[in-house]
């Protein structure tokens, strides 16, 4: 028998029940509270300014112009702080200990995304996370280690921006948010909410809490160093790295919010059937 | 993995080249198991060079040979041209072809340098519109597995992928984005875009 099953996992399942109980809804009723009020009304404000998006067209993006100045901003911030900084991380400290790291912020981030399965009506995938926290955090020595991906109980990532799309939201206008990247007016209203709600950041004392952000920081170093193939591709060597970054953050974002039947929609404009295309013929 | 006669002759006829191809005459229509075939055969590939422990300019040369094998190198260069390839002339369209060919086997060969020590493995094929879709994850170490998902035709005349999305990034339009500002940068001229292609990626 594996630890797995001594806990409770049918061999092979990545994860269990699928009934919401009791319990987890009235977690998850818990953590609307007043500042969390405030921060719904004020998202919703600005999702009613959200832009229409056009579902013929690719992507909408109307403020391109002062998307493409913040670009190049965080491109400068990239070139003389982030990546620089990423290198001596890297090349400093061993690849087990960048690894310790992110698993570690990893795993402070799922209670996170535990209240967002909830409210996307995924029990499933809560408590797939739930138990993965509970994994990691206790055999995974405060998750600093990662068993849990060894017993397939891999993370189910979700986030307000994701809920609000579960929820009928439309995703708005893309937008670069300085420092934070590329994002969509719906993704920032998540954004704003996932900082608000932060349930695990709520039951820390603040010293922890400081912790708990310094640790994503780090794992931010730490992916730019791991990806800096990749990342260094598209900002520095490709022709127009603005336009690969909204292509690629979001053809990545729209699959990612597809959930467990993920697939390339086949029908959207920037696919096509190149046998068919007419440019092809 | 299974071992059809269709999809051995197929092989056979690709390890030989071109030319061995022709004499093997018309294939029968592609089928789901045929497509899944072909990815199994790719991805043993692709699995062999991440695993191989070899330089870094020896796996571009294993992937551009990956390229050159399993994929449609002509329409997923055609297409990423988009437009401009109705102007080009037929000597501009091999220049390009070739220049392309070397440029998204560096470049996707880098992506696929970062599996390195992981796997790629098929889950399943199915029919989508007039192709096929065949499902692979990738897992590696350190991360959630994700998503890599082929598109096979045998329009061309042989069983070929022509996309690849990789967590759902498409591959043809995220070139065609890129060969697009390439041109506009060079003001539309092929021929010198044809010419930085060649290191670039």
């Amino acid at each position: 028998m594996t630890v797995a099953q001594s806990l409770g996992f049918p061999p092979g399942q990545p994860y269990i029940d699928t009934r919401m109980s009791e319990k987890s809804s009235s977690l998850a009723r818990s953590y609307f509270t007043p500042s969390l009020r405030l921060a719904a009304v004020a998202a919703l404000a600005l999702l009613a300014g959200c832009a229409a998006t056009d579902p013929t067209s690719e992507f909408t993006d109307p403020y391109e112009a002062s998307n493409r100045q913040v670009h190049r901003f965080n491109k400068s911030v990239d070139r003389s702080v982030l990546r620089p900084t990423s290198q001596t991380y890297g090349t400093v400290l061993p690849a087990p200990v960048r690894r310790g790291v992110s698993n570690f912020a990893d795993n402070l981030a799922l209670p996170g995304m535990v209240v967002n399965n909830l409210l996307q009506a995924r029990p499933g995938e809560a408590l797939q996370n739930s138990g993965r926290f509970l994994f990691n955090s206790t055999i995974g020595l405060g998750g600093v280690l990662d068993p849990a991906d060894s017993i397939r109980l891999y993370e189910r990532e979700a986030d307000f921006g994701g809920t609000l799309h579960v929820w009928g939201v439309r995703e708005g206008a893309y937008v670069e948010l300085p420092l934070l990247g590329p994002s969509t007016e719906r993704d920032v209203v998540g954004k704003i909410v996932d900082f608000a709600l932060d349930p695990l950041g709520r039951a820390l004392p603040a010293g922890e809490r400081g912790v708990k952000t310094g640790a994503s920081y780090v794992k931010l170093l730490g992916d730019r160093y791991e990806y800096a193939d990749t990342i260094d591709s598209i900002l520095y060597d490709s022709a127009d790295s603005y336009a690969q970054a909204r292509a690629l953050y979001l053809q990545n974002r729209r699959y990612e919010l597809g959930g467990d039947d993920a697939q390339p929609d086949y029908d959207r404009p920037d696919y096509s059937d190149p046998y068919e295309d007419p440019y092809a013929q | 993995m299974r071992n059809n006669p269709s999809r051995r002759s197929v092989l056979a006829g690709l390890a030989a080249g071109g030319t061995a191809l022709s004499l093997a005459g018309p294939l029968a229509a592609l089928t789901t198991s045929q497509a899944r075939d072909l990815i199994d055969q790719v991805v043993a590939d692709i699995n062999s060079v991440i695993n191989s422990r070899r330089s870094e300019a020896q796996m571009f040369a294993d992937f551009e040979r990956i390229f050159t094998r399993y994929a449609d190198v002509q329409i997923i260069a055609r297409s990423a041209l988009g437009v401009a390839a109705r102007q080009a002339s037929a000597a501009q369209m091999r220049a390009f072809t070739d220049a392309f060919r070397g440029y998204i086997s560096r470049k996707y060969g880098k992506r696929f340098r970062e599996f390195i020590g992981g796997k790629l493995e098929v889950n399943d094929a199915r029919p989508v519109k007039s192709f096929y879709e065949v499902k692979t994850t990738a897992y590696l170490r350190g991360e959630s597995p994700f998503d890599v998902t082929f598109l096979v035709s045998d329009k061309s005349g042989r069983n070929l992928f022509f996309n690849l999305y990789i967590e759902g990034v498409n591959m043809l339009a995220t070139e065609r984005t890129e060969i697009g500002a390439m041109l506009d940068r060079r003001r539309g001229d092929l021929d010198a875009l044809i010419r930085d292609l060649k290191t670039a990626g």
